[in-house]
C-alpha cells in the first residue's frame, strides 16, 4: 500500500516534470561548455535557424488551410506545439480583442507580408536562418529575411536613441549565456502570423547559451505592461546550418511585395 | 548651410591635413596608378603603419567609417594632373559645396527639393575623405572610365529601349528609381561608391568573416574569408556574392554573379569586381577597386575611394517601411491623369 502510493506520487512527479519539460525542452544540455573564442567568451559565431512552427504561431495551434486558396497545401500552416512557456500568452481584455482582428485580418495587416522589418524576437525563428558575427564591442545578428539587422552593443551602450522596428540592443556574458537586452521598439512588428503583437512598451530579454556544438538554446523573457498582464516567457532550441558552403543569403522581398502594395496605383491602360 | 561656414569647413579640414601632413599629405604620400601593396602606403613618419589585429589575427578593420568625398569618379573636364594643390583642391570642394548649398537656402535655385543641411545631403556637415586627387579613377591614368565597347553600347540602348516600352517613370511603382523603391542604394555595392549622403559604414570582424554594414537600407554583406568556391552561376544577387582572403594585411575581396538588375555603370551582369582595403592609419583605409567586364568595357578600370574613420553608432535605415514618396507620388500622377481626363472631356463637350 505505501509503496503503491510511493510509485503514484512518483509517476505524477515525473509527468509533471515531462510536463514542464515539454514546456520547457530546450532546457540546456548540463555542464556544456562552449568552445573559447581568442578573447575567452563562448563561441557562438556561426549560421543558425529555427526548426518549428512559431512563425506561424507562438501559441499552441492545430494544422490549417493556406490563407491564400491557390497555394492550397503549400500554403498550409503546420501543426505547432507551441514555445510559450504555460501555453497561452497572457493578454489583457483589450489586447485579446486586437490580437483577434489582427488574426482575422492577417493577410491584410501581417508586416511579414509587406516585407517589413520583423522586430524581435520574430526573427530568430522565422524560416530563414541569421548569422552571428560575434567581436568583442558588437555582435552582429544578419538575417536573410529582408536583410534585417541587429547590432547587439557589448561596449558603448547607450538607451535607445529612437523606436525602432529591430529595437536597440545591449549584451553582457552570462558566463555560458549571451543576455541581450532590447528596448526601444516601435509597435508595428508582430510575434508570428496569427496576429500575436506587442506595443512600443516592448522589452525584451533574449538568453542564447550553446548546448552544444551545433545548437543554441534561445530563452526569451517578454514584458509588455500594455498587451500582457504579466511578463511571459518563450524558448526553443536555434540549429546550426552546418552544411560547409552556408551563407546568408539575398531575401530582399522589397520588389517582391510592390505589386501587392502599390499595384492599385499603376497607370491603367487608356480606354 | 551658409557658405561661410562652408568655406571654414574646408579650409579646416585641408588647413589640417597640410599642417600635421596627416589626411592630406598621406595621399599624396600613396603612391600612383599600379596598386598600392600596404607597405608602401607610408603613414606621415616615413614608417610602415602596422594596423591593430583581432584576437583571431586579422588586421583590425572594425569601427565606423564613411567614403563620403568631394571627389568625383571622373577626372573633370580641363584638368589634366592626376592631384591638386592644396588651394586648388580647397577651391574645388568649396565649389561643389556651393551647389549643395544652393540646394538649400530658399530662393536660391527655382525648386528646393530638400533642406541638405536638415537631412545630411550638404556633405560637408559631415566627416568626409579629405584628399587632393582629381579623380577617384587612377587607372585609366587620365582619370576617365574607358569607353564603352559596342557591346555596352548595345546592351545600353536595349535598357533604354525597355525602359521607353515600359512606359512614364510615374506609370508603376517598377518604372522608378531603385533607391527610390528602397531595394537597394548606391553605397552598397561592390564597389562601395559614395551614396551622396549617410554614407556610413560599420566594419565588423569574427573568425573566419568580415562584415560591412551600408547604413543606407541596413544592407550587409558578409565576405567568407575561408576560400570557399564562388557559389554557383545559378544564384545571383543585387550586391553579388563576394568571396575574400588576406594578402598580407590588404583584404581582397572578388565579387560576381550579380544579377544585372542595377547595373554598376552601365556593366553586365558578368562583371567582376575586385576590391582591396588596406588600414593605412588609425582613422582611413585605403580602398580600390578594380572592374572587370569584358562586355562592356575592353579593359580593366581601378578607382581608389579611401574610408575615413567615423563616430557611430549607425541607426536603423528602415526605408521600405515608411516609403511614402512611392505611393503619394504614383497617386499623385493618377490624380493628375484624371484631372486632365475630366478637362478633355469638359473641352469636348
Amino acid at each position: 500500500m505505501r509503496n503503491r502510493f510511493i510509485t503514484r506520487v512518483t509517476v505524477a512527479a515525473v509527468a509533471t516534470c515531462i510536463a514542464t519539460a515539454v514546456a520547457l525542452v530546450t532546457a540546456q544540455t548540463p555542464g556544456y561548455r562552449a568552445p573559447r573564442d581568442k578573447d575567452g567568451k563562448p563561441n557562438l559565431n556561426g549560421i543558425w535557424q529555427a526548426i518549428n512552427s512559431a512563425n506561424y504561431d507562438i501559441e499552441a495551434h492545430s494544422a490549417a488551410p493556406s490563407p491564400v486558396l491557390e497555394l492550397g497545401a503549400a500554403g498550409a500552416v503546420p501543426a505547432g506545439l507551441g514555445v510559450i512557456e504555460g501555453g497561452t500568452l497572457p493578454y489583457n481584455p483589450e489586447a485579446l480583442k486586437k490580437r483577434n482582428e489582427n488574426r482575422a485580418n492577417r493577410l491584410k495587416l501581417d508586416p511579414e507580408i509587406k516585407c517589413y522589418l520583423p522586430g524581435v524576437p520574430r526573427a530568430t525563428y522565422m524560416p530563414y536562418p541569421f548569422q552571428i558575427i560575434q567581436s568583442q564591442k558588437h555582435i552582429m545578428l544578419v538575417h536573410e529575411y529582408a536583410g534585417a539587422v541587429r547590432t547587439i552593443y557589448m561596449a558603448d551602450q547607450t538607451e535607445a536613441p529612437a523606436d525602432s522596428w529591430m529595437g536597440w540592443s545591449n549584451g553582457r556574458w552570462e558566463g555560458e549565456t549571451l543576455v541581450v537586452d532590447t528596448k526601444g521598439f516601435n509597435d508595428l512588428s508582430w510575434f508570428d502570423r496569427s496576429g500575436n503583437f506587442h506595443s512600443d512598451a516592448l522589452h525584451v530579454v533574449e538568453r542564447f547559451t550553446a548546448r552544444s556544438a551545433d545548437t543554441l538554446n534561445y530563452e526569451v523573457t517578454v514584458e509588455d505592461p500594455k498587451v500582457f498582464t504579466r511578463p511571459w516567457k518563450m524558448s526553443m532550441p536555434l540549429y546550426r546550418r552546418v552544411e560547409a558552403n552556408a551563407q546568408i543569403l539575398e531575401f530582399r522581398c522589397v520588389e517582391f511585395v510592390e505589386d501587392l502594395l502599390y499595384g492599385h496605383l499603376r497607370k491603367q491602360p487608356s480606354q | 548651410m551658409n557658405r561661410r561656414s562652408l568655406v571654414s569647413i574646408g579650409a579646416l579640414v585641408l588647413g589640417v591635413g597640410v599642417l600635421s601632413a596627416s589626411l592630406v599629405a598621406q595621399q599624396v604620400a600613396t603612391p600612383l596608378a599600379k596598386p598600392a601593396p600596404a607597405a608602401k602606403a607610408a603613414a606621415p613618419t616615413g614608417k610602415p603603419y602596422t594596423p591593430p589585429t583581432t584576437p583571431d589575427g586579422q588586421p583590425d578593420l572594425q569601427g565606423f567609417w564613411t567614403n563620403s568625398t568631394y571627389v568625383p569618379l571622373e577626372r573633370p573636364q580641363g584638368v589634366t594632373k592626376e592631384y591638386y594643390t592644396p588651394a586648388e583642391a580647397e577651391a574645388a570642394i568649396n565649389a561643389a559645396a556651393d551647389r549643395e548649398a544652393e540646394q538649400t537656402e530658399p530662393g536660391t535655385t527655382a525648386d528646393v527639393h530638400y533642406d541638405f543641411s536638415q537631412f545630411g545631403l550638404d556633405r560637408s556637415q559631415s566627416k568626409f575623405a579629405a584628399s587632393l586627387r582629381t579623380s577617384l579613377i587612377i587607372d585609366p591614368p587620365d582619370g576617365k572610365m574607358p569607353p564603352v565597347n559596342a557591346q555596352g553600347q548595345k546592351r545600353a540602348a536595349d535598357r533604354a529601349a525597355a525602359r521607353k516600352q515600359a512606359g512614364g517613370q510615374y506609370d508603376s511603382v517598377q518604372n522608378m528609381p531603385i533607391g527610390s523603391r528602397c531595394i537597394i542604394m548606391g553605397g552598397s555595392g561592390p564597389p562601395m561608391m559614395n551614396a551622396g549622403y549617410n554614407a556610413n559604414y560599420q566594419i565588423v570582424q569574427a573568425p573566419g568573416y568580415v562584415m560591412i554594414l551600408t547604413e543606407m537600407i541596413h544592407d550587409a554583406r558578409i565576405i567568407p574569408l575561408d576560400n570557399r568556391a564562388q557559389a554557383s552561376q545559378g544564384v545571383r544577387q543585387w550586391t553579388g556574392l563576394s568571396r575574400g582572403r588576406w594578402e598580407g594585411n590588404t583584404l581582397v575581396v572578388e565579387t560576381t554573379n550579380f544579377n544585372g538588375k542595377n547595373p554598376f555603370r552601365g556593366a553586365s551582369e558578368n562583371l567582376k569586381v575586385t576590391e582591396r582595403f588596406t588600414r593605412t592609419a588609425d582613422d582611413m583605409i585605403d580602398y580600390k577597386f578594380t572592374v572587370e567586364d569584358p562586355a562592356t568595357w575592353d579593359r580593366a578600370w581601378t578607382a581608389e575611394a579611401p574610408l575615413a574613420k567615423t563616430d557611430g553608432p549607425i541607426f536603423e535605415f528602415a526605408c521600405h517601411e515608411t516609403n511614402y514618396g512611392i505611393p503619394n507620388i504614383l497617386a499623385g500622377a493618377r490624380a493628375e491623369e484624371k484631372a486632365k481626363a475630366e478637362q478633355a472631356k469638359k473641352g469636348s463637350n
